[in-house]
């Protein structure tokens, strides 16, 4: 069954069209990766998924869990289960990032109708995971995304993911900035969250990452909409060949 | 007979006690409106005080009419009468509410969401007929408050109402009263000196750690303090304390002019650590009917090694308007200010503080976080002085300002005055606003709009918060929150 189904989806920023008609359906367990050039729509279709405000959508609809997404703000979209991996996480100065994850836990655990977990035992469960993607206590503590470099915020990242256990999750350019040991750490995280619930959108310039995380599909984006589906050899070959042959396609 | 002195007279004369051979308790509330010397006396009179005491009340009140009230403050108001207001024992039943139905539904929602059971609601909203002392509900009434104070007796703690330390005290009274804040000070404190109706008295005697937070919640006075409340805190040599003030409710009041005067003294090697949280009523979005909460607090480190540490969290009021300061005169004397100011709505703040360094290798360190949101307007004001004896002394000052929305106002003016040329002074100021990318990446993790706000401006004020006793710091944590809902969207 289809968790999410992008129809025809027209969207502009500031009167600019970015997606001209994106069509994509996305089935429970499955992982979905999205590549395609610079400018091409990926970071705003991941945008306009979660929720950020600023873009227009002038056509088309979004249908999640047999609900129109598109009426939902984003804290009800992170709340029924949609979450974003961002590409550059954001400083919160001051606060701590267990305190942040408890947080956000707390609210989507009351929005499932779950009991909130009071401190000691979020700390219990948080850590079980944390210690997985190699994330210390001491780095718990430390005020979120603050001061960290680019591999611990997309570990932490991972382990938000983890925490919030989504049925969705999009994953902006998770793999950028890392070296060859953390990408297998982030990897990791990542397949071992998968399961037959949870879906997964890869957004990815490179084809390195699905090495590690094997999609069961993969889309080509250029031009804002989707130019070429295939199975995981369709990344392969956009790895020998590059994407000259999809810009000029739609020209 | 003036009529003001005909109902000076009528007032005494039902207010004696066992005049008709039955106690009492009746509302010794007839004292006229205004402000004259018969009612300073009356004051005095009211509550057996010596001559010494008067003396002092009416030299206060002769300065005060030779002053006008200051207006360098950044903050705009009509000009108070101070004839059309009471200065003693304000009528109890007058306007206040007589159930929970009459007060305003939003107060109600406050305490509502910061957990206060239903009894100590009525009294935070002043319904008639509500007991008296706050800590009924949560502490099983007096006799805790009793006990405290009787454990307190044992190690020589004096803590008692600041009109009985008149009575049983007057030594100490006589000598540290007036001698921080001196009755010549400031309008607002000349005008507290004349009229000052109770407030707390604390002794520390020498080498003694007070065992527990001394609160205002324990304090056993069952009068109103009202708007001219007067606190005198002494820690001996040795000593140490900490003393909270207020609480997380807002409290319904109906004095418009809160004029209060804090002075506290450390001795050699002694601690007094004073948090406050003000959560008093701001008015309506428009700001009418909020309280203005002109408080004059100084603190002095006489003896060496001593330390003052002020925290303040101010969250209330219409018009708030004060500047904790520290005169550090003992050498190697430490003043801390950690505050953090939130004004929404039409709410207007001018606060900081003075740090004045006599003494050498005195250190002062000021942690200020100014939040302004809706079309409120606040400013950081504070003075650091290094005097010429002041060999070695060092300041550090952060001034953070945060700002929601457009159409609010953050300003920061330091003043530095250095005359030693060893001493250093250090300040840095920053302006922020929670910008689009904090909020939507708060909001992706599943928090509405006002968690996250709440969320980040917790962040921002983690330094201060933290410098709150434990359970204090959990309750103004909820409080930072609350006091910025509708402040964006």
């Amino acid at each position: 069954m289809a968790l999410l189904e992008i129809r025809n989806l027209h969207a502009s920023v500031h009167e600019k069209p970015i997606l001209n008609g994106v069509d994509l359906t996305i089935d429970a367990g499955e992982v979905h990766a999205i590549m395609g050039p610079n400018g091409s729509g990926k970071s705003t279709l991941s945008y306009i998924l979660s929720g950020r405000e600023g873009y227009e959508i002038t056509e088309g609809e979004i249908i999640y869990n047999g609900s129109n997404l598109l009426e939902m703000v984003a804290d009800e979209r992170a709340r029924e289960g949609i979450f974003l991996a961002f590409q550059y996480p954001v400083e919160i100065p001051g606060v701590a990032g267990l305190t942040f994850l408890k947080t956000a836990a707390n609210a989507v655990r009351v929005h499932r109708g779950m009991d909130e977990l009071d401190a000691m035992d979020f700390l219990k469960f948080v850590r079980g995971k944390a210690s997985a993607l190699d994330i210390s206590d001491s780095m718990l503590k430390r005020a979120v995304n603050e001061g960290f470099s680019g591999g611990e915020k997309k570990r932490m990242e991972i382990l938000q993911m983890a925490v919030l256990e989504p049925y969705l999750a999009i994953l902006d350019e998770t793999d950028s900035g890392l070296d060859i040991d953390a990408l297998k750490v982030v990897s990791d995280g990542v397949n071992s969250f998968r399961n037959s619930q949870r879906s997964i959108l890869l957004i990815t310039h490179y084809q390195r990452l699905l090495d590690y995380i094997v999609p069961d599909r993969v889309h080509v984006l250029a031009n804002g909409r989707i130019a070429q589906s295939g199975d995981k050899n369709l990344a392969l070959e956009l790895e020998k060949n590059g994407y000259s042959k999809f810009m000029k396609a739609v020209e | 007979m003036s009529k003001d002195v005909e109902a000076i007279e009528r007032a005494k004369s039902i207010s004696e006690p066992y005049k008709y051979g039955f106690v009492t308790d009746i509302e010794v509330d007839l004292a006229p409106k205004g402000l004259s010397e018969d009612i300073v006396k009356l004051i005095s009179e009211k509550k057996s005080e010596p001559k010494w005491m008067l003396d002092w009340r009416l030299k206060a009140y002769k300065k005060w009419l030779e002053m006008t009230p200051p207006e360098w403050q950044k903050v705009s108001f009509k000009p108070i009468d101070y004839q059309d207001a009471y200065y003693y024992a304000a009528p109890k039943t007058g306007n206040k509410p007589k159930s929970l139905d009459e007060v305003d539904p939003q107060l109600l929602e406050v305490y509502e969401k910061l957990g206060i059971p239903l009894k100590e609601q009525e009294v935070l909203a002043g319904v008639n007929g509500a007991p008296k002392v706050a800590v009924d509900a949560v502490f099983d009434s007096v006799s805790v408050a009793t006990t405290y104070r009787a454990k307190l007796e044992e190690i020589g703690v004096i803590f008692c109402p600041i009109s009985e330390a008149i009575q049983n005290h007057p030594d100490l009274v006589r000598k540290y009263l007036g001698s921080v804040v001196p009755y010549t000070d400031n309008y607002y404190a000349t005008l507290n000196s004349a009229v000052f109706t109770d407030g707390s008295f604390v002794y520390i005697p020498k080498g003694v750690s007070c065992p527990m937070e001394l609160s205002t919640y324990f304090r056993i006075n069952q009068e109103n303090t009202g708007q001219f409340e007067r606190t005198l805190i002494i820690a001996d040599e040795d000593a140490q304390v900490s003393y909270l003030e207020g609480c997380t409710a807002p409290m319904r009041d109906e004095h418009q002019l809160h004029a209060a005067v804090v002075e506290l003294i450390t001795l050699d090697n002694a601690e007094i650590k004073y948090s406050t949280v003000q959560n008093w009523y701001p008015g309506d979005e428009a700001g009418v009917g909020g309280i203005y909460n002109f408080v004059t607090k100084r603190g002095a480190c006489r003896g060496k090694n001593s330390k003052i540490s002020w925290t303040q969290v101010e969250t209330g009021s219409a018009i708030t308007w004060k500047y904790p300061s520290c005169i550090l005169q003992g050498d190697n004397s430490v003043g801390e200010f950690y505050s953090v100011a939130i004004t929404n709505n039409a709410q207007q703040a001018d606060t900081g503080t003075k740090m004045i360094h006599i003494g050498k290798n005195t250190s002062s360190r000021i942690i200020s976080k100014g939040i302004s949101a809706g079309r409120a307007d606040q400013t950081y004001r504070g003075l650091v002085r290094m005097q010429r004896g002041a060999n070695g002394a060092r300041n550090y000052t952060q001034c953070d300002s945060l700002l929601i929305g457009d159409n609010c106002g953050a300003h920061t003016v330091p003043y530095i005055e250095s005359q030693n040329q060893s001493a250093q002074v250090e300040h840095e100021a920053t302006t922020s606003k929670i910008s689009d990318d904090q909020m939507f990446y708060c909001r992706q993790r599943g928090l509405t709009e006002e968690e996250s706000v709440s969320l980040i401006v917790n962040g921002f004020c983690r330094e201060v918060l933290q410098t709150l006793p434990m359970e204090f710091a959990v309750e103004a944590q909820k409080l930072v929150g609350i006091s910025l809902e509708g402040s964006v969207g």
